[in-house]
């Protein structure tokens, strides 16, 4: 008898709830390679390179499932002709959100392949710089989840994000005047080199900011 | 029946294929408009509850608007009818807000005065004080049910796909009320004037009495239903998506409060209840439901604090309380007079 029940009650929920299960799913692999690519250059700043490859690689298995996912959650909703009022705004976001996954996955690609030579003092800079970007990341992962679920909640996380992407604007900014004034880097390319590599690890920021723009628009509209 | 019957219904169904047509798109509008409720499924829906609540209760608020003026012969309720629908539907091009309801009333006057029948003061007070009273209920009930809908979603933090298979339920419950509301207030806009004249007379099957009033009322709900069929997807289409941009979530809390007002003034029962426990109750009359839908939306305005409150639909439903009853009065009179010296019908006895 509750069998049958369970049954009927899958049978019942279970698109709505697949599809549910799925969005988060897919929030968290965002989340995770993010996480992911924090640990894969702690690693390189700690001249652990053999552990760095390995997390590189699983960044980028997270990002292939990921964009794997979101293609499945996009065909559901089209085909199963769901939330025909807000689609738009919730596949433009999952979109806009895979962006942080392929930013991310490019990040670790540049270290593994131009493998930077970072200077003693600027590692501090980089990790900082690398846990606030990764803070804002995860921030905005939260105000997307807030606005499946608790859309009156997402402003407080999208408060969060602009926070932190504008702390990895100072650091990205302290940490390219180092480069450029320190006199113990003697070649031009080699301060290019550790400008483009905080340009990118602070990319990460900058399109949290971008979805969190999106997603600022997303919520009114949703607020009834 | 005579066949001359027949012909002086058409007006009578033309008034329903109206009501179908338009009123009935107010109801799914923002379902259909925004792809929450498959048209078929709208029209469906309508169609049935639409003729139910005018088979079951729509002779409550047909006894109110006999109150005012018994019209009494069938050319002269053709006239009476087709001034009626022929004010909507001129008002309607010209691109004023018109009510059935009003137009309607307007044309009764208009054959109290040809014939000579004095209009029933009272009759006249409670209707037309429905048509100021029926907004404004409107507003008071959406407004209380928008805090009540964000509340309750406020408490539950749904997901926003489940909260979507909710809305979509939601919308056709609250669809089936509507249709069947305005079956039941409206109906007696189209079949109102008939029922004095009647060339209907009660059938009896099975020991169940389908009587000459029911037989009318059931004839409106289907022209009403060939209305919903044949034209209301384009007008669905248009409400859904530029006259009232409303999310699929306010557009249940209209759609709830406007079909509330109009139960309110259309059910019999209540009225009994209401009576029974010393309480004053809502007089049987039509009242508009479009205007009740805008008090609606005003209401759903005010709630989320006045912001997008556009003050230019209050003017047009006052504006739709003096031109409609007016041009439908004038009109009946002139028709009329044709009726009875260019046809020589007889319109009234």
């Amino acid at each position: 008898m509750m069998g049958r029940k369970e049954g009927l009650k899958r049978l019942l929920t279970s698109k709505a709830k697949t599809l549910e299960l799925e969005i988060e799913q897919y929030l968290g692999l965002i989340d995770q390679s993010a996480l992911l690519l924090e640990e894969a250059i702690k690693k390189y700043l700690n001249d652990r390179f053999e552990e760095f490859e390995k997390k590189s690689a699983e960044v980028k298995e997270t990002e292939r499932q990921a964009d794997e996912l979101r293609r499945q959650i996009t065909h559901r909703l089209y085909a199963e002709m769901l939330i025909p009022d807000s689609r738009g705004d919730v596949l433009g976001l999952l979109e806009t959100t895979d962006n942080l996954a392929d930013v991310a996955k490019r990040v670790a690609n540049h270290f593994s392949t131009e493998k930077p030579e970072i200077y003693p003092f600027l590692k501090d800079d980089f990790r900082e710089l690398t846990e606030i970007s990764i803070k804002a990341v995860h921030e905005l992962t939260l105000a997307v989840r807030a606005f499946f679920r608790d859309v009156y909640r997402v402003t407080e996380h999208l408060d969060k994000v602009h926070f932190w992407e504008h702390e990895a604007d100072e650091v990205e900014d302290r940490l390219k005047r180092k480069a450029f004034e320190a006199p113990d880097i003697r070649e031009f390319s080699k301060r290019v080199h550790m400008r483009y590599f905080a340009e990118r690890i602070s990319l990460l920021a900058d399109e949290a900011e971008a979805v969190a723009e999106r997603l600022a628009i997303s919520a009114i509209k949703r607020n009834l | 029946m005579p066949f001359g019957g027949l012909i002086f219904l058409t007006s009578g169904l033309y008034m329903g294929w109206s009501l179908g047509a338009n009123d009935a798109a107010n109801i799914f509008g923002t379902a259909v408009g925004t792809r929450m409720v498959p048209f078929r499924t709208a029209a469906i829906i309508s169609i049935i509850f639409i003729t139910l609540g005018a088979v079951v209760s729509g002779g409550g608020a047909a006894h109110g608007l006999g109150a005012l003026g018994a019209v009494n012969a069938l050319p002269g309720s053709f006239v009476v009818s087709l001034c009626a629908a022929f004010t909507v539907m001129w008002m309607t091009k010209a691109g004023l807000p018109v009510s059935t309801t009003q137009a309607i009333v307007g044309a009764i006057i208009g054959w109290n005065l040809f014939s000579g029948y004095a209009t029933d003061q009272d009759a006249l007070t409670r209707i037309v004080g429905t048509w100021i009273f029926g907004p404004l209920l409107g507003a008071g009930i959406a407004f209380l049910l928008f805090f009540l809908v964000r509340f309750l979603l406020g408490r539950f933090n749904i997901h926003l796909i489940r909260l979507d298979k909710y809305t979509r339920t939601a919308l056709i419950l609250a669809g089936m009320f509507g249709a069947y509301s305005l079956g039941a207030n409206n109906m007696a806009n189209v079949v109102g004037v008939f029922v004095e004249a009647s060339p209907f007379t009660d059938i009896r099957l099975f020991g169940f009495t389908f009587t000459g009033t029911q037989q009318l009322f059931m004839v409106g709900g289907l022209a009403a239903g060939v209305g919903v069929a044949t034209y209301s997807k384009k007008v669905m289409l248009t409400v859904g998506s530029k006259l009232f941009k409303l999310s699929p979530i306010t557009a249940f809390v209209v759609i709830v409060s406007t079909a509330l007002v109009l139960f309110l003034f259309a059910s019999q029962g209540l009225k009994e209840a209401m009576e029974s426990v010393g309480l004053p109750s809502f007089p049987l009359v039509p009242v508009s439901q479009s205007q009740a839908a805008v008090g609606s939306i005003l209401g759903v305005g005010i709630a989320k604090g006045g912001r997008n409150l556009n003050l230019a639909l209050l003017r047009n439903i006052v504006l739709g309380w003096v031109a409609t009853p007016l041009m439908a009065a004038l009109l009946t009179y002139v028709a009329l007079f044709i009726m009875q010296n260019v046809f020589m019908q007889v319109v009234y006895v």
